[in-house]
């Protein structure tokens, strides 16, 4: 499958989270390691979106949509930084 | 979590063809007036969506190819034969037409005066396309950031927005290289080979000049130039990459 990055579901996320989620900082939840969520690796093709770490390939997300609905599971992370309502 | 209408909340919005033009046998550049467009950065996204009549829609990412100071949003599509998306845009559509899409998007493969340089963008094929939009923003606010740009194609036909290369070429910021990897023709003088450290070595600035580097393109190629320029020196912290920018990613 082929691997995109954070920068490909820049519009998915922000439909989501209600703002650029992209330049936000995230920690693997398995080996620790720190970066911005565009740097993470993204697969599409199964039911849904899989992100994951570039470092260990940790599942960190994946958001699937079922009639206009989203269902996100952003458990993988160990942080993240997501932007202000207020932003 | 509920889709309500929040001011300001990404929404789909109707754009209209302007004008499209193939710039590759391969690439359709598509201008398209957004009424109440709220601007771009450049480097950013937009999202575009397309309705079957019997209702079945499909989304995909697309590279916005124009400056925040051109007055249309520009898209290049690249057709995949195989795509559900791109064929419709390169072959179908037409000026006058609507098309529904939503952004700006993505806010981390952006350049933006204030963030100066040097510059090096780095492009594999269609990833040219947002760094397109970033010399263009340059050259629109008459930036004094040296930039140098690196671009791979698979031959001079291949190679988007040639003309426009040549005459940044001619300009003084502009250090503009361009490797052709199949096809060159006879009397080429640019560079003949696939990136690797050594065509890195020799293009792109020294690391203790810290350049920003901006490297998009398909992933194999962003991930050589990526993992090139830090084997050289470069510090990671100053590479921005996006992979497969441009040619339609599925969201
Ligand atoms: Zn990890």
């Amino acid at each position: 499958m082929t691997r995109y990055d954070g920068n490909a579901i820049a519009g998915t996320l922000e439909d989501i989270f209600g703002g650029d989620l992209t330049t936000a900082a995230c920690v693997c939840g398995q080996c620790g390691q720190s970066g911005v969520v565009a740097e993470i690796a993204i697969y599409f093709g199964g039911p849904g979106i899989v992100a994951r770490c570039p470092y260990c390939d940790h599942v960190l997300l994946v958001i699937t949509r079922h009639s206009g609905m989203y269902c996100v599971d952003v458990t993988g992370f160990a942080q993240l930084s997501t932007p202000s309502a207020l932003a | 979590m509920a889709r309500t209408a929040i001011p300001g909340r990404l929404t789909w919005q109707q754009a209209t063809v302007v004008e499209t033009r193939f710039d590759t046998p391969q690439v359709k550049s598509i201008a398209l007036t957004v009424p109440g467009w709220s601007g771009h950065r450049a480097g950013q996204h937009v999202d575009v969506r397309l309705t079957a009549p019997d209702g079945y829609q499909a989304e995909r990412s697309y590279s916005i190819a124009s400056a925040p100071e051109d007055g249309y949003v520009v898209l290049s599509v690249e057709r995949l034969d195989d795509g559900e998306v791109s064929p419709f845009l390169v072959d179908e559509l037409r000026t006058g037409d609507e098309l529904e899409l939503r952004g700006p998007v993505g806010g981390y493969f952006v350049w933006d005066e204030p963030l100066g340089g040097p510059l090096f963008l780095v492009a594999g094929g269609s990833g040219l396309a947002p760094l397109r939009a970033m010399m263009r923003h340059h050259r629109a606010t008459r930036s004094e950031v040296p930039v140098r740009a690196l671009c791979s194609a698979r031959s001079l036909e291949a190679l988007l927005y040639r003309e426009e290369l040549m005459e940044l070429a001619a300009c003084d910021p502009f250090d503009i290289s361009i490797t052709l990897t199949r096809v060159q023709p006879s009397a080429w003088r640019g560079y003949r080979r696939r990136i690797d450290s050594d065509l890195l070595a020799e293009v792109a600035w020294p690391p203790a000049d810290r350049s920003l580097t901006y490297i998009c393109g398909p992933t194999a190629f962003v991930e050589t130039a990526a993992a090139g320029l830090v084997g050289l020196g470069h510090d990671p912290a100053r590479i921005r990459t996006e992979r497969f920018g441009g040619t339609g990613v599925q969201p």
